[in-house]
């Protein structure tokens, strides 16, 4: 009897310490869940989102939809086998209304799978996987940022536009590089060219000179790469020293430029590259935002702190339209729907799969910077195949 | 495939494994002579990349010299390091199991990491090549190749040479390979065997921070980049025999080799052929292709 009392105890006071007094919070603040990489690879990704989400709140007082919000953080990592337990830790020990999350697409998908069991609204700031607006897709998940088709596309359109007939292909053997691969085969063929040889290579592999030798028998008009980070650092420099890049020039999605500029050195510039956001962009808000960021956080912001930014500015519309009132989720999830984002990158709107429907860039790399050289496909939206909703 | 093509890859497997011996020789140093299964050891590979990257701009401004003055400073910085590691922590693990030795080394890449990520950030770097090794050479009107690659197979192939020496014809190897053998019975002997394990471990430490050194202008410097070898430099040392140079580089070499044409010829497979040539090779030779050498 007496350890069955103490039991009992222990759980009131468990509840009093875990539950109740947070409790008390939840009736006047929004909280929000950052799922974000605060470590490893893509750590610096994950700060630029948080920056720009917080950066976007601060600018409208603290407040969206007229309520505080609260921050809950989890580093997920990019890890997929933690991804169902972090989401867990948001979404039952944080009771939070509304999760932002992340780079990786392996995570992402999980946290897609969790959100939709636990009906847990979900905006997507980076992770490009296609199936999450695909066959995935549901009212309570959202992207403000890109599907890995739409540069894909938007570079094949251009390549075959410069009478590129026959490219070659290259990137890691994953489901971002499939998916990105697919958009240019797409995008090529919409403007008179193909593809005639898919090469790849296990991720995150980085020995890339057996395909390059490859590449060069092949002599192909051009070639679409599709790598990151680490990765594209060196297969732009492992393919300028090959003496490719004299010979067959090299297209790709941003993301073989983006950030890597200072590493690739020489071996980049030049290089012509399609994304949705771009440096030199002649769009006011984007000005005025770059000048806020860097007065913020006294560094300049990237594509990621942009798309950080738009993720608090969905939520932001959807909340206002409710008034803060999260209960009110179809409401809310309507005005999300039809918002209009006046986001630096330029206004873009959401597709039905909750997809941005929005202009992608052709950019060059000149110094240390990705110059906007023109729009190359104007109002872009992924055609989300399998999206039922 | 033409000749010519065929030629050149046959040069890119050449030079691919000749580097991976180089990482992969200091780990069967550490793990076939010591008996300590190295976790770390790709951390040393990434610290060896990250020495390039910050030294070579410092060495350049203050000593007037550039990636080879470098090379030296982190060569006897790391030799430091590797005395100083073996004595705080692995010394330790001699006697433990090879459980604990897994734990130890694991907690090492978490602090490794954490401490690059606070002095030099997350970003990817790159580092440049000395400028008389920075040309290429035309290959066969196909393409070019860089200078600094087949420089770097020298490198490998001059470690491998003086290695082999060390450890066949001087006093230190007999001691080394006497001490893998019987550890009691050298040291009764007369033979100071925990400064002879110290002095493997530095230049087990020593030859991964040469082969990150080595690697970092055609590889670049990004987090992570140590656990990508890591795993394949076990790989090596498994097939080649633990212990065993002269096995590590012809495992270095056959890795090469099934990397880069299984690469072409079944990209679908490609990272898996590897595994599977280590699965073929331990079916036959459960103790790898040499055992002690």
């Amino acid at each position: 009897m007496n350890r069955m009392h103490r039991a009992a105890i222990a759980v009131v006071a468990a509840a009093l310490i875990t539950g109740i007094a947070p409790a008390a919070h939840a009736q006047n603040k929004v909280k929000v869940g950052f799922m974000l990489p605060y470590t490893g690879t893509y750590a610096a990704l994950g700060n630029a989102i948080e920056n720009g989400f917080r950066l976007y709140v601060q600018e409208q007082g603290g407040k969206l939809g007229g309520r505080e919000i609260e921050y809950f953080k989890v580093d997920d990592e990019s890890e997929p086998s933690k991804a169902v337990d972090n989401m867990n830790k948001l979404i039952k020990r944080d009771n939070v209304d509304v999760v932002v999350g992340t780079v990786h697409s392996g995570v992402v998908m999980a946290m897609a799978k969790v959100a939709k069991d636990t009906n847990t609204l979900l905006v997507i700031p980076n992770a490009g996987a296609r199936a999450v607006t695909g066959p995935m897709c549901a009212p309570n998940i959202f992207r403000a940022s890109f599907s890995n088709w739409q540069p894909g596309y938007a570079m094949g359109k251009v390549a075959g536009e410069q009478g590129k007939k026959k490219v070659v292909t290259i990137t890691w053997k994953y489901a971002a590089g499939d998916e990105s691969v697919e958009g240019f085969k797409d995008g090529i063929k919409a403007s008179g060219g193909e593809v005639v040889k898919e090469l790849t290579l296990p991720f995150p592999q980085v020995e890339f000179q057996p395909l390059l030798t490859e590449i060069a028998a092949a002599k192909p008009d051009a070639v679409y790469a599709f790598f990151a980070g680490g990765g594209a650092v060196k297969f732009v420099k492992d393919y300028a020293a090959a003496g490719l890049s004299k010979t067959i020039p090299l297209y790709g999605p941003g993301f073989l430029t983006d950030g890597t500029l200072e590493a690739q050195g020489d071996s980049a510039q030049g290089l012509l590259t399609t994304l949705h956001y771009a440096d030199g962009l002649d769009i006011p808000k984007d000005k005025t935002f770059r000048a806020a960021y860097q007065a913020a956080y006294k560094s300049a912001p990237d594509v990621y702190a942009v798309q950080g930014y738009d993720s608090a500015q969905l939520l932001g519309i959807g909340l206002s339209a409710v008034k803060g009132d999260v209960a009110k989720r179809s409401e809310l999830v309507a005005a999300m729907e039809k918002a209009k984002i006046d986001s630096p990158r330029g206004t873009f709107t959401l597709s039905k799969s909750h997809e941005p429907v929005q202009d992608i860039y052709l950019r060059k790399v000149e110094g240390t910077q990705n110059k906007y050289v023109s729009v190359a496909v104007k109002g872009l939206a992924d055609p989300s195949p399998g999206c039922k909703m | 495939m033409t000749l010519a093509t065929f030629l050149v890859q046959c040069l890119n497997a050449l030079q691919y494994g000749l580097l991976l011996f180089l990482v992969a020789s200091g780990l069967t140093l550490i793990f076939g002579i010591m008996g300590v299964i190295n976790l770390a050891h790709g951390s040393f590979y990434m610290i060896g990349a990250y020495m390039a990257y910050a030294l070579s701009p410092w060495a350049a401004a203050h000593l007037g010299g550039g990636f080879f003055t470098a090379l030296g400073i982190g060569l006897v910085l790391s030799v430091a390091f590797g005395y100083v590691l073996e004595w705080m922590f692995i010394s330790y693990l001699y006697e433990r199991e090879h459980l604990q030795q897994v734990l130890m080394t694991y907690g090492l890449i978490l602090v490794f990491e954490e401490v690059r990520s606070i002095l030099a950030g997350d970003d990817v770097h790159g580092v440049a090549a000395p400028a008389w090794l920075a040309g290429s050479v035309p290959l066969g009107g196909l393409m070019t190749y860089p200078v600094y690659r087949l420089f770097m197979s020298a490198v490998c192939v001059a470690v491998a040479i003086g290695l082999f020496f060390v450890i066949a014809r001087t006093r230190l190897g007999m001691a080394i390979r006497a001490g893998a053998s019987n550890r009691e019975m050298v040291q009764s002997l007369g033979i100071d065997i925990r400064f002879v394990y110290r002095v493997v471990f530095a230049a087990g430490v020593a030859l991964a921070v040469l082969a990150g050194m080595i690697a970092a202008p055609v590889s670049s410097v990004y987090p992570g980049m140590g656990n990508q070898v890591l795993i394949i430099c076990f790989v090596v040392v498994v097939i080649g025999g633990i212990g065993s140079i002269r096995g590590a580089l012809v495992a270095a070499l056959l890795v090469g080799i099934v990397d880069t044409f299984g690469k072409v010829f079944f990209p679908q497979a490609a990272g898996m052929l590897v595994y599977v040539l280590m699965a073929a090779i331990l079916l036959w030779r459960p103790e790898g292709l040499f055992r002690h050498a």
